[in-house]
């Protein structure tokens, strides 16, 4: 579990984070949602110590991770995967370089279980014949399957995942998507994905935390977020096309006077007929 | 062009500082040293022999144009292309070429990697890039470069006995004769402490001014030119400081 604690951060005068505090729970895919600027990566990566926050902590199981030094924070980073934006592949080495890049560094055991993990990690991607390529070669839904093979490689127990989908095409973010799901349940991580995609929110959204502006505006799950009553919220999910559907319906009268929630079989069937 | 000194200075000592930490993973970082020495030291090998051959060649043409009196053996030519290679020319030379070579290398990979967040992946695996990706850089250069040095001073000479002979202008008895006379070891040790001061040099310079890029991929060549060009003015100074001091 990770709690964040009163994080603030400013860069100059400009303030990014002021005051954002949460808990991300293990097992679940807790997402961090908002418009672009809103500071969603700023957050993830001062979660992950690559930025320093201004005043607040960080707790990993208990732990504070903000008040430890470079030494004391390596054993938490090798419990630490990422997936960064632009997929931050070694370019200088191949797709089974860069997962076995981990391995080589930090684990123990010989070179052909290092190997057999490897492998394990591309296939459980579902990256083939792919292995000899080097990261310029191959496309991005690839090389974001590539880079999450290398974050889960030494089995890690915290995950961030930054915009997973962002640059692919909308089936290829769905498999991206179950893929870090699936992850997430199988080994009990505590994973943490930003994103502005409404298809990721509605899929995987155990814990869903809403940015706005360096704020945290709007907290909870997939189930309630559509029914949530906070305006920036609604404006944020509802300016996909996708979901002028579910606007238009909850602005028909039989949401807007609630009766869904309280109201049994009567109202449903007015809205069927 | 601002000129910030104390504060890079400040910056640059802090980066050397954290270099010093124990290795992960001493099989990596070893893998990683061997991999920097044969890309500066066996990449360098082709300028390095074209600009010493030319050098010793230039020098011994210039040194007899200059030489009209009559009275002064041939062999003294030889005798002085020999001192100004190990003395200015092989390390001097040779290092400002390699800054611009091995200096643009080093600073447009690290600058690539920060732009790309490929240093912060490996920060975030526990890994202190600025040991794993700075020190084998430094570390190949000091010992890589070093031996340059010392391979442009001798073909540099050989240089020099050919272009003599082509041009009719020492026989290579005389040159030999010249070679051998009034040859003194402390030239050598001058020579040596000026590779390593550059190398030092070549390598930390252009790793501060890459690791350090943010922005965009137009930063990267900002940086590497900017990496250039303060190595090449801190050669020429320290060149002047270390003839100072030694000789
Ligand atoms: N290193 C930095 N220096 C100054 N400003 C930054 C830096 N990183 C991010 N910002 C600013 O912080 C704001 C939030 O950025 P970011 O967290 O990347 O947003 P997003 O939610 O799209 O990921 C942006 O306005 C950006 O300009
Ligand atoms: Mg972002």
């Amino acid at each position: 579990m990770i709690e964040l604690i009163n994080i603030r951060k400013s860069f100059g005068e400009k303030v990014i984070l002021q005051d954002v505090s949460a808990k991300m729970e293990a097992g679940k895919t807790n997402l961090i949602i908002g418009a672009s600027g809103s500071g969603k990566t700023v957050l993830m990566k001062c979660m992950v110590g690559l930025i320093k926050p201004d005043s607040g902590q960080i707790l990993y199981n208990g732990k504070d991770f903000t008040a430890m030094d470079d030494m004391e924070k390596k054993p938490i980073r090798q419990e630490i995967g990422m997936l960064f934006q632009g997929s931050a592949l070694f370019d200088s080495m191949t797709v089974e370089e860069n997962v076995m890049f981990p391995l080589d560094m930090f684990a123990r055991g010989n070179y052909k279980e290092k190997r057999k993990r490897m492998q394990e990690c591309l296939d459980r991607v579902n990256l083939k014949d792919a292995n000899k390529k080097y990261p310029a070669e191959i496309s991005g839904g690839m090389k974001k399957r590539v880079g999450i093979a290398r974050a889960i490689v030494l089995n890690p127990k915290y995950l961030f995942v930054d915009e997973p989908n962002s640059g692919l095409d909308p089936q290829t973010s769905l498999v991206i998507d179950k893929l870090i799901k699936d992850l997430t349940a199988e080994y009990n991580i505590t994973t943490v994905v930003n994103t502005h995609d409404m298809n990721t929110v509605m899929e995987s959204g155990d814990h869903i935390m809403y940015m706005h502006q360096g704020l945290k505006q709007w907290e909870g799950s997939n189930k309630d977020i559509i029914f949530a009553k906070d305006k920036k919220l609604n404006d944020f999910i509802f300016a996909s096309e996708f979901f002028q559907d579910i606007k238009e319906m909850r602005q028909s009268e039989y949401f807007q006077d609630n009766k869904w929630r309280g109201g049994k079989q009567e109202g449903g069937n007015k809205t069927n007929s | 062009m601002e000129f910030k000194f104390f504060y890079h200075f400040g910056r640059f000592i802090l980066m050397i500082k954290g270099m010093f930490s124990r290795p992960e993973n001493m099989r990596m970082y070893w893998k990683e040293f061997m991999h920097q020495c044969t890309d500066i030291g066996v990449g360098s090998l082709g300028i390095v022999f074209i600009i010493s051959l030319f050098l010793g060649a230039v020098t011994t043409v210039q040194t007899a144009y200059q030489l009209v009196a009559g009275f002064i053996p041939k062999s003294t030519i030889a005798q002085i292309v020999r001192d100004t290679l190990i003395l200015e020319l092989a390390p001097t030379m040779v290092c400002i070429v390699l800054g611009g070579v091995v200096g643009s290398k080093i600073a447009s990979e690290l600058g690539n990697m920060r732009i790309s967040e490929q240093i912060d992946a490996q920060e975030i695996m526990g890994i202190n890039t600025k040991a794993y990706l700075i020190g084998p850089k430094i570390l190949a250069a000091l010992i890589t470069i070093p031996c340059l040095v010392v391979i442009a001073a001798f073909l540099g000479i050989w240089g020099g006995l050919q272009a003599g002979m082509l041009s009719g202008i020492i026989s290579s008895e005389e040159y030999m004769k010249g070679l051998r006379a009034a040859f003194d070891g402390y030239n050598v040790f001058v020579m040596l402490s000026k590779a390593f001061t550059y190398s030092f040099i070549i390598s930390s310079i252009p790793a501060y001014y890459g690791y350090n890029v943010t922005g965009g991929a137009l930063e990267i060549g900002r940086a590497s030119t900017k990496a250039v060009v303060v190595s090449c003015i801190l050669i020429l100074f320290t060149d002047y400081l270390l003839a100072a001091m030694l000789l």
